[in-house]
Formats: C-alpha cells, structure tokens, sequence
C-alpha cells in the first residue's frame, strides 16, 4: 500500500543523505521525496511517498524515527490530510492536444506559465492521480518534457505533525 | 585563555574522563597528536593498523562498559578502521572515534588522503559528524558521548578537518549535559505491558527466557539472575548474552541458535512462551522463521523499539532498558501465583540427557573442545575470553562457561576474523588485574597479528590460545557438508613457526602436539603474569561444531555429533548463508 511520510529533522549538512541512505540499505522503496525548509530554519519538512505492508511501513517510521536527526515521524495516510504535487510540463503546440490547450487547461484548472511558438509550459497541481491524468490526456508524443516535484502533505485541521 | 582546536578537543576527551586512546598518527591529526603529547591524563596506545585501534577500544569498551576511543587520520586511517566500527556497530558498544580530515578548503578537492569518511561511516555508526568550525568541538564531544553511551549504544565519528584543530578560540566551559530535540532515547517501559507480560508468564506452562547482549550491554545481570531464580524458569542466551546469567548454575540450559544445545533449541521449539530479553531474533538464532517456536507467544524486551517484530512479531513488546524492565517484572511478580512448571523442566532435564556437546576423543590428536575445557579448568573459569570468529569461537562458547557478564568478548554481529587479538589488548588494559585470553585459529589470528607488536610495547600480557588446524576451520565444515567436500581455498598451507613468530615480537611461544602437554603448557603461560603467551595448539583438523542447525532449518531440525549424518538438504538451502 502506498503511503505518504512526513519528517520532521534538524536542517544539517548530510540529515537528507542519512534518510536516503536507510532507504537504499534496508530495502525499502522509494516513490517521491521532497525536502525544504519550514517556518522554523533550523528544521526541514521531508515528504517521503513510499510502499509496503503494514510490517514495512513500521520498520521504515521506527527506522526513521532511528536517525539522530529526525525530531518526528508521522505516516499522513493513516490520518485526515492534504497532499498536493506540483508538475510542470511542456507540451508541443503543434500537436492535436496542443490545440485544444485552452480546453484542457479549464478542465484541469491549470495555468499555462509560458509560451512559445513551439511549446506551452503548463503548470498542474493536485493529488497524483490529477497529474497523471492530466498526462494521460496527452498522446505521448505530445509531451516534451516534464519535471514533477513528487508529493507534499499535510494533516487537516488542528492537528500537528 | 585562547586555545587551539587540538588542544581543546584533547581538553574535552579529559572531560569525559578518557583513560586510554587507541590510534595511529598521520597528516591531518598531527595538532591533535601534539596536543595529546602535552599532557598526562589520557594515554595513547599506538597500534600496528587503525582496525587493530578500533578493535581495542572495543575490546576496553566491552570488558569495562566505558565508551572506547580511537584517533585516525584522514582517508587511508578511517578506511582502515572502518572494518572495527561495523563491528562495534554490530554488537552496540559504545565508542568514539575521531578521524582527522583535510583542511576545510580542500574538501571535495581530491586532496592527498582525503575521504568522506562521515559518507564512507555512515551506514555503520550510530551517528557522525563532520565538524566546520572550532567552536562547534566542545558540543560535539559532548554530543557524540552521549549519543555513543546511551538507549542503544553504538560508535559515533566525528570527523574533524585539519584547518580546525590549529584555529584559536576562547574556550568555553564544557557543557556538563546536552540536551537534543530530536535524540530522547526511551527509557521508561510503559506499566501496562509490564502488567500484561506478568500475566502472560504467570499463565505460561512451558515458559522459556531468551536472554541477549542488551542484558550485558544494559548492565542488567544483577535484575535478571534474581528475576529468573523467582520464577524458576529455564533460562537460554545467545552468543552475545553468555554470562549475562551463569552458565554452570541448573536453570541455565547454555547458548541456543545455529550451534546451540540441544536442551536450549528444544525448549525453544516446545515453548508456549518465549521471553527475549535484549535480544533481537537474529538469524543465527532463530534459523528458518517459518520453523521458529511454532506454538510460542512472545514477549520482546528491547531499548530499540526498531527491534521489535522486525524478525519476529512480539505478542507483548516492552520498550525499555533492560534493567529496569527486569526490576518492573519482579515487582510485578513478586507475589504472583505461577502455574506449576514440573512437567516442562522433567520433558527439559530429557533433552538435557542428550548430553549433545558430548564428543568423542581420538588417540594422537589434540581435539579442540578440549583445549577449551581445559583453558576453563586452568582459569578456573574465571579469565575474560576473546574470541575471533569461527569454529573456535563456537568451541569457546560452548565449552567455556562463563558466569559473570563482560567474561566473554567476540564479534557475534559482524562476524569480523581478527577481532579477538587486539580486543583481548583492549581488555587487559581495562581489566589489569584479570587473566584475558584470545581463543583464535591459524586463519583468524594471522589477520591482525602486527598488534603482538603493539601489546609488547603497552605490556598488555595475554594468552593466544592457537587452535592450529590448519584449514579455514568453519568454512571447511560447511565444504565437507555441503559442498560435496570440495575444500575450495579452505586449506591454509605455508603456515608460520608460530612460536619463532611470538618470539620475534618479544613474546613467549609454546607449541603443544600432544595432549599430556596441553595442561602443563596453559599452566605455564598463566603463570606468566607478565608476559603474552603464543599457545600453538595442534588440534584435530577434521573436528566439526556440533550441534548444528543447517541453513534453512528449524530448532528441532538440529544435527547431533555421532548420531546424525550431515547431508545437504536441498537446493534452497544454499539461500541461506
């Protein structure tokens, strides 16, 4: 099952290299990661979308929870939350679906953020089923290039990490 | 006072109260091994090669429980000892180890000697760190102590470039504690599992307790002797545990696992109750998890909560230090009502008959096992015993019963040949007054011997059991039962005069051929309070480790020596290692 991680650790040199590192060293999978810095500069946020079994999961939030570095773990998926991810892409405009941009721009309620004789850089955000069927509207030809930040969440309401 | 970063990274080591340092000069420490040399407080052994530092500050840790310390340079001087802080890693001993680095500037640059040694470390320590500016030192020492020495114990690098150790600052006073956000290793066991695993044994028929390094590791001996003696209840220890209770006392049924007895793994398959304490379900322990105790709940006792249910799911897991967890169920237990266990311990004293360490001697030859006995019979069974790794380490568990925790130092984890000689220098230092012999064979004892060098100049005299038999001992036993006895690269020909060897480094060698000499020799050496004895013991060559679970099986699946015929299974076997 897929579930999305959120990692509360001390904003140091080598903190993003020691999670990455348990992840390559005990197996586990890695999705999307994204890290930056939050409202307090001396920690950073790291998103992790990863999968496994129940067992698995443990592992990887006790293994986390190992690191000197982590202040705390919480696993989003078993909790009431947003999350959201941010895809940037550049569609061809001679293309058919090219064309019809406008249209698939409402649909989605997306922004074209530049545009060029040849190309229209497109700017989606959502869950990750949005962003991949945005993609899927697309013929694969179409599609230029793509950079995808992968996922960030967060809990809804009072509740804190 | 203005102070250099040498003088007051030594200045907090003498905070810490170091005793000793094990380490090897280059480049990039020279301002910290001139500050070492101006002052008294901390002595300095200069090793042969930085994993022989690294193995005797483990040794020193594990025999006194302080954290031990190492000083390597740059590049080639960690690299070297990165093997001695996987094995710390393994087995959680606390340690500290400061590796020099090139100057600041020159990070990244390719520069002579250099290496990213916290990138290179940090699958196998605890934590490490690379420091960037002089006044970061103090709160790193400080940091990196406490993290070494506390929940579970592990080897922390700080890893400090050249540049910073001759900067000046204005000293600041050592921080007395430190206090880290995101490091509070939990300590406090929660009551009501405390409460629910009281239940559990009180109604518990055919209880067992599986007692680990972490009872050693957490100073809990004291807790658990008087916690198993109330309860009446058989008591079994892994590799890592044995002494933790003593093994020549009745509820004790001796070491379990892979060469484990018999009484220990049957009780283990039978049980309706295993309590594992300190200990984390390894695969030498367990064998093949489909097979393990079939019909057991278990309750896990461990400061690492990463621990729990990662080999095993534990019916009733505690998170806690051992001891106090121990202290917490005694209470707990104090006046409980227990069910009554006879017919469990008669079914035990049965398998006990097995008598499965019984082995059979030849005439002419020297068997291993009873160079263990005895080198028990001679100490008395009192001497601290270090082992490298092999089939005479398993000898030396399984022969040499030991009764008081830290007796027994090997790489149980790691499993790292050439541990057992500089671990044992490491532990005579801490333990001067006590006999410390080195249990090793003809392969293991060659992979760290420049440290005979090194124990002549610190005077740290220990006796260098040999078990010379010629082959790679172990893995010669898994050729001949699995491989079809194809002996591939097992057989150690052009082996040195061991004795001319010890000699050479200013020690005393006695070879032993025959039996009728064996006692004579031991008492000869431990005579010599002063000195390192080489005991060059030719044993039989064809002698296996009996009992034995082979890859890929249960507890009860368990080979006896005379009695079972050592064939490969299956192709699947081969999986396990």
């Amino acid at each position: 099952m897929r579930h999305i991680i959120s990692v509360i650790l001390e904003n140091e040199a080598g903190a993003l290299s020691r999670v990455a590192g348990l992840f390559t060293q005990r197996g586990f999978n890695i999705e999307s990661l994204t890290v930056a810095i939050t409202n307090d500069p001396s920690l950073s946020r790291m998103t992790i979308v990863s999968s496994g079994s129940d067992r698995v999961l443990e592992q990887i939030v006790k293994q986390l929870n190992k690191l000197i570095e982590v202040v705390k773990v919480s696993d989003l998926t078993s909790q009431d939350h947003v999350e959201r991810e941010l895809l940037l892409a550049k569609i061809s405009s001679s293309s058919k679906e090219g064309a019809n941009i406008k249209e698939l721009v409402e649909i989605f309620g997306c922004k074209v953020v530049d545009v060029t004789d040849k190309v229209y850089t497109i700017e989606v955000s959502g869950k990750t089923k949005k962003i991949n069927a945005f993609l899927d509207a697309f013929d694969p030809s179409s599609i230029i290039e793509i950079s995808r930040t992968g996922v960030t969440g967060i809990s809804r309401g009072k509740k804190l990490i | 006072m203005k102070l250099n970063g040498a003088e007051i990274l030594i200045d907090c080591l003498q905070k810490e109260e170091v005793e000793y340092v094990f380490g090897y000069p280059g480049g990039a420490v020279l301002h910290i091994y001139d500050a070492l040399e101006a002052q008294n407080k901390i002595s300095h052994i200069l090793v042969r090669h930085e994993q022989g530092a690294a193995h005797g500050a483990d040794g020193y840790a594990r025999s006194n429980g302080k954290p031990g310390v190492v000083l390597v340079t740059s590049g080639p001087g960690i690299t070297n000892a990165v093997t001695g802080i996987a094995t710390a890693h393994m087995d959680s001993i606390p340690m500290v180890v400061i590796s020099g680095q090139v100057p600041s500037p020159l990070i990244g640059m390719d520069a002579f000697q250099e290496v990213d040694a916290t990138g290179i470390t940090r699958s196998c320590v605890k934590h490490n760190f690379l420091i960037r500016d002089i006044s970061e030192i103090a709160s790193t020492v400080k940091k990196a102590f406490h993290i070494a020495t506390t929940g579970r114990p592990g080897p922390v690098v700080i890893d400090i470039p050249k540049d910073i150790t001759i900067a000046k600052m204005e000293v600041e006073e050592y921080p007395a504690t430190i206090e880290m956000r995101s490091y509070k290793p939990t300590v406090k066991a929660s009551d009501r599992q405390i409460k629910k695993a009281a239940e559990m044994l009180a109604n518990s028929k055919r209880p067992i307790l599986y007692a680990g390094g972490g009872c050693i590791i957490g100073n809990a001996s004291k807790e658990l002797r008087e916690f198993t003696r109330m309860v009446g209840f058989p008591i079994t220890q892994t590799l890592m545990g044995l002494g933790t209770y003593p093994m020549t006392d009745k509820q004790s049924l001796g070491m379990l696992g892979m060469h484990g007895t018999y009484e220990a793994n049957m009780a283990m398959h039978g049980s309706d109750c295993v309590v594992a304490i300190g200990s984390r379900f390894d695969d030498r322990i367990t064998g093949n998890l489909e097979k393990f105790c079939p019909t057991a709940k278990f309750i896990h006792i461990d400061i690492d909560p990463s621990q729990i249910s990662k080999n095993v799911v534990a019916d009733i897991p505690i998170v806690g230090q051992t001891k106090q967890v121990l202290q917490a169920l005694i209470d707990q237990m104090k006046d409980k009502k227990l069910e009554d266990i006879s017919s469990w311990w008669a079914q035990i004293e049965e398998w006990r008959k097995v008598d499965s360490l019984a082995y059979k001697k030849s005439p002419g030859v020297i068997k291993p096992q009873t160079v263990i006995e005895m080198l028990y019979e001679v100490t008395k069974g009192k001497a601290i015993v270090t082992s490298d790794v092999g089939q005479h380490q398993m000898w030396a568990a399984q022969y040499y019963l030991f009764d008081e925790p830290r007796q027994w130092i090997n790489s149980g984890g790691l499993g790292t040949m050439g541990f057992g000689l500089p671990a044992a220098m490491g532990a005579k230092l801490a333990m001067p007054d006590k006999d410390v012999a080195c249990v090793t064979g003809d392969g293991s004892i060659q992979m760290m011997l420049q440290e005979l060098s090194t124990m002549l100049q610190y005077s740290t005299p220990v006796k260098i059991i040999n078990l010379n038999n010629g082959y790679l001992g172990m893995v010669r036993q898994w050729q001949e039962f699995f491989y079809e006895k194809r002996y591939a690269m097992s057989y150690m020909d052009a082996l040195p005069d061991f004795v001319k060897l010890a000699e050479s480094y200013g020690h005393m060698g006695i070879r032993v051929e025959k039996e009728e000499d064996l006692k004579p020799a031991l008492i000869e050496a431990f005579n010599q309070k002063e000195r390192t004895v080489f005991l060059d013991i030719v044993t039989d060559p064809s002698e296996n480790v009996f009992p034995m679970i082979p890859a890929g099986g249960g507890h009860s699946d368990m080979l006896l020596a005379g009695r079972d015929e050592m064939v490969s299974k299956d192709e699947t076997d081969f999986n396990a290692v």
